[in-house]
């Protein structure tokens, strides 16, 4: 087990470096930040200057190599617009965004397991079919388009909520549903298939055979074991709390990571755009990392190191 | 006569990582482990045992799927390739195997009288005519009918799953054919017409069958000699007549007494083995049926028994039994 | 050749455990609605071994789960079932419980997956004993190892924590049955409890039903399709063909006097270890599919004596000996 999870944490540590990689290479590749950051009609000394300040005239090996040796140093570099410490800059947009991830990840996980672990035990039948068909329509729709829509019908339509900023709770209202309604989407048709999946399995029969009351069976015997393949699913939406509420904030103009990384990439500012993947990428690694502990936590075949054998003697 | 099938010494062993702790461990899984026998054409050889006693591995080893450790496999006296080169595609004419699960040996997606004409097609055998005679004539003799040859697998019984499998492994004309469980999934109806098909087959076409099942009862119905397997050792081999009436190894013992007679009530004396047979993972001289043998002695601990024959017809590996061979008038009883 | 022993005959009649009336089962609904048992009457006394034998597609357990209500929403279950004289057809759920393990306990096929994977043994065997005794804490615990010494499994304190998938197929039975013992039921529905076993390990789980069966005092259903298992362990046998019952008897008299010509089939196209080698006797065709049963007697087809009136009537079962009833117009004119 150890040894899993060292040889896991270590890929985690190629996966960052690949991500800031690729993310240096393209950026540098393509538009001019000096272009972007100082206005378009600057003067040409001016914009060599910049460039120069920068380090951005350097070749490119040696502006990577520079990059990664900062890194090491806790180094990671500043913004071009303001000059600020990039990472200051991302950490301190974290907290706008997680008071909406948060909130959206716990109704994500109401909603959606409730929903999926009904429609599983209530199967064929017309609610099943129609939260099916919610679930689809919920994780096809585009979260800008059902951002949009909730704006128009809401704060346009009928004025009950606000429809940008963050001034006051009320304005959080219609960016949490709509980043919660997609999840909850997906993972309520997962949880179905996962419970269906379990329930069909011999060990629920041999619980009820038992004599265990139906809510029992559910609960205690059914649930823990759909909740092993639903595990990565959630996983999945830990570890996007943070990026993925990017078109979210943009509709509903949140002040949070999301934005800066809209905005930052737009501007080709390097050191906050790289800083800012630097975190979404740690994040993500981490979320995958907990579910596999988790899973060995939960699944004991896992632990042993061994799937179920399924050996007659 | 040279026996048309050989085997020689054939041990298989896998490297497997078992987990200890933190860490794996390197281990020898000792899947076959020193096993020999013949077979002759026309003849049927039963291979029985429990679960993880390497029987499906001696049957891949057999047909060359796979590559042995140690020792040999000889098909009409020649080596059984393991490689897939063209001398192993060439041996596969002559060798074919039938499993237990006959929807899975068949493909989905093809009618059955396609299936059963692949083989000739894959080896360039006849035109395209003939074929299609051969695969009809093949079938119609195995109790499928013409309207059954444009279906599709998913639209037969069972039964006619498996005849249809036969139907592809004899189209070669094979003169060996490897069962490997194939009535086991099968009703008890229709178990029966199949065994019965399989005798009818070999007495028309003289095919040999190494012939691999849990089932005794089976085995010892279509096996003119049976072999029975423990932990990757052959520790007995015998007609089925003398082997199920007067089972010398223990473990041949217990597995004959397991099995419940319709007619005969069972002796409640019988040998019923305790414990769960071990794993071939863990290594220990002498016998491997040591740990759970009602009679071991100090050098079962010791010594492995070799497969040593009785008589013209019957071979035990065991250190008791072959002690009693020297001394022919001490009763046998004493054994049990 | 031994003489069968005979099980317990009783000479007076055993009181009526369990009886089932007129039991009907069918799957799904509408146009696709395919029924499986068609009316099937069976008695279970107490304390007596009863074999349900059939191949695939008879319906010897889907009898037993229609009983207990196990089959799910799917299924439609009608007939009169009977408790010691009370009937439980037609109950809730919740109340179904308290007769499933407490009275009437079921163990299945492949312990390996009638098990939980994700909870120890111990703990799946305490939450029976806490179910159905009220026991708690240390007292279920003591009770459950208790339990794992009664079916043999050595170690039980250590093997108490051990998940299924650490223990072999054989164990994995032992704590199935502990498990259904737990609330000392009256009956016990075996179905196909040694199916997936090696035939060493079939031998002792057998063997242990016997012990269980005669320590407790507990009549024993065992479904089969392996007729000497069943041969073996049964007082009394049922034949099932087709979701109808084909040939009920004393064991003796099933395999010695067969009458219905499916069962003198099955009987001669098995083999048999202690009978000399000879070729079996194939019953031809195969079993018909559920929503296509022939009209008249569904084994008609396949019979070698059918009559004129085979096809055209359903036959009902009926006495031909004590204790002997059969469904075939042959038998019974």
């Amino acid at each position: 087990m150890m040894r899993f999870l060292v040889i896991r944490f270590l890929r985690g540590l190629l996966t960052l470096f690949l991500v800031l990689s690729f993310a240096f290479l393209i950026l540098r590749s393509t538009g001019d930040p000096a272009m972007l950051i100082m206005s378009a009609d600057a003067p040409p000394e001016a914009l060599e200057a910049f460039r120069k300040g920068w380090g951005l005239d350097a070749p490119l090996w040696q502006q990577y190599l520079g990059y990664f040796k900062n890194l090491a140093q806790g180094n990671f570099g500043y913004s071009m617009r303001d000059k600020s410490p990039a990472m200051d800059l991302v950490l301190a947009r974290i907290p706008a965004t997680l008071s909406l991830a948060l909130p959206a990840f716990v109704l994500k996980l109401l909603i959606g397991i409730s929903a999926g672990v009904y429609a599983a035990l209530h199967r064929n039948t017309w609610i099943d079919r129609f939260l099916i068909s919610l679930s689809i329509a919920g994780y096809t729709m585009p979260s800008f388009v059902l951002g949009l829509v909730l704006v128009l019908v809401f704060a346009v339509g009928l004025g009950w909520l606000p429809s940008g900023g963050d001034a006051t709770w009320q304005h959080a209202i219609l960016p949490v549903i709509t980043l919660s309604l997609g999840g909850a989407a997906v993972l309520a048709r997962f949880t179905r298939s996962a419970m269906l999946e379990v329930m069909g399995q011999s060990y629920i029969r041999t619980a009820s055979a038992k004599g265990l009351v139906w809510r029992r069976v559910v609960l205690h015997h059914a649930m823990p074991n759909a909740a092993i393949p639903t595990l990565t699913v959630i996983g999945f939406m830990v570890g996007s709390l943070i990026a993925g509420a990017v078109v979210v904030e943009s509709v509903f103009s949140w002040p949070g990571v999301g934005r800066l990384l809209v905005t930052s990439v737009a501007n080709r500012d390097l050191a906050v755009v790289q800083s800012l993947l630097l975190l979404v990428a740690t994040t993500m690694v981490s979320a995958n990392l907990m579910v596999d502990i988790l899973y060995g936590w939960i699944d004991p075949r896992v632990r042993s190191g061994q799937a179920a054998q399924g050996k007659k003697a | 006569m040279t026996p048309l099938l050989q085997v020689q010494e054939l041990r298989k062993h896998f490297q497997v990582s078992v987990p200890e702790g933190w860490r794996q461990r390197k281990a020898n899984l000792r899947a076959v482990d020193g096993i020999s026998f013949d077979l002759h054409a026309g003849q049927t050889l039963g291979l029985v045992g429990e679960s993880g006693c390497g029987k499906t591995t001696t049957a891949r080893l057999v047909l060359g799927l796979t590559e042995a450790t140690q020792g040999q496999v000889l098909f009409n006296g020649q080596p059984v390739a393991a490689k897939r080169d063209a001398t192993w595609r060439a041996q596969r004419q002559n060798m074919q195997m039938v499993y237990q699960n006959p929807l899975g040996a068949l493909d989905r997606r093809l009618n059955v009288i396609s299936q059963v004409l692949e083989p000739l097609v894959i080896h360039g055998l006849g035109d395209a005519l003939s074929r299609v005679e051969q695969a009809q004539d093949l079938m119609a003799s195995m109790g499928l009918p013409k309207p059954l040859w444009q279906r599709y697998p998913h639209e037969l019984s069972g039964g006619q799953r498996q005849r249809v499998v036969l139907a592809r492994a004899l189209i070669l004309k094979p003169s060996l054919l490897v069962c490997d469980e194939p009535v086991s999934a099968l009703d008890v109806s229709i178990q029966a017409q199949v065994i019965n098909l399989l005798q009818d087959v070999q007495e028309r076409m003289g095919v040999a069958y190494l012939f691999i099942s849990h089932d005794l009862k089976v085995v010892r119905q279509v096996s003119d000699q049976v072999a029975v397997m423990y932990l990757g050792h052959i520790v007995e081999q015998a007609p089925p007549q003398p082997l199920f009436s007067e089972p010398l190894h223990p473990y041949s013992q217990a597995l004959v007494s397991s099995v419940p007679s319709l007619w005969q009530r069972s002796n409640p004396k019988r040998h019923i083995l305790q414990g769960d047979p071990p794993s071939p993972l863990s290594l220990q001289s002498g016998c491997v049926f040591q740990n759970r043998c009602p009679h071991a002695q100090a050098i079962c601990r010791e010594v492995p028994p070799r497969l040593t024959p009785l008589s013209s017809e019957r071979q035990v590996a065991c250190h008791l039994v072959s002690e009693q061979a020297d001394m022919p008038d001490a009763p046998l009883e004493s054994l049990a | 050749m031994t003489e069968l022993a005979t099980h317990q005959s009783h000479p007076s009649v055993p009181q009526v455990l369990v009886s089932l009336r007129g039991l009907r089962v069918s799957f799904g609904s509408g146009a696709s609605q395919v029924q499986v048992l068609h009316g099937l009457d069976l008695d279970v006394h107490a304390g007596e071994s009863l074999g349900l034998v059939g191949e695939s597609g008879c319906g010897k357990s889907v009898t037993w789960l229609a009983a207990l209500g196990l089959l799910g929403a799917n299924a439609q279950v009608q007939g009169e079932f009977r408790l010691a004289g009370e009937r439980f057809d037609g109950l809730s759920d919740k109340a179904l419980s308290l007769i499933r393990g407490r009275r009437i306990a079921m163990i299945f096929q492949d312990p390996a997956s009638a098990l939980n994977p994700v909870h120890r043994i111990g703990q799946q065997l305490v939450e029976a004993v806490s179910l159905h005794k009220g026991l708690r804490g240390e007292a279920a615990r003591a009770q459950a190892v208790r339990l794992l010494d009664q079916v043999h499994i050595p170690n039980a304190r250590q093997r108490f924590d051990a998940y299924p998938h650490e223990l072999s197929g054989g164990m994995n039975q032992r704590v199935m049955i502990a498990m259904a013992l737990a609330g000392e039921p009256d009956l016990l529905i075996a179905d196909e409890p040694t199916t997936a076993l090696d035939a060493t390990i079939q031998a002792q789980i057998l063997d242990l039903l016997s012990e269980v069966r005669r320590d407790q005092g507990m009549a024993m259903v065992l479904i089969s399709h392996d007729l000497s298992v069943i041969a073996q362990e049964c007082s009394r046998v049922m034949v099932m063909y087709a979701g109808r019952a084909a040939e009920i008897a004393v064991t003796d008299n099933l395999f010695r006097t067969a009458k219905h010509p499916y069962t003198q089939g099955l009987l001669s196209c098995v083999p048999d270890v202690a009978s000399p080698q000879k070729r079996l006797t194939a019953i031809p065709g195969q079993v018909p599919e559920a929503g296509r049963l022939p009209k008249g007697c569904s084994f008609e087809p396949r019979c070698a004596q059918s009559m004129a009136q085979c096809s055209g009537l359903v036959p009902m079962l009926s006495s031909v000996a004590l204790d002997h009833q059969v469904a075939c117009f042959l038998a019974t004119p």
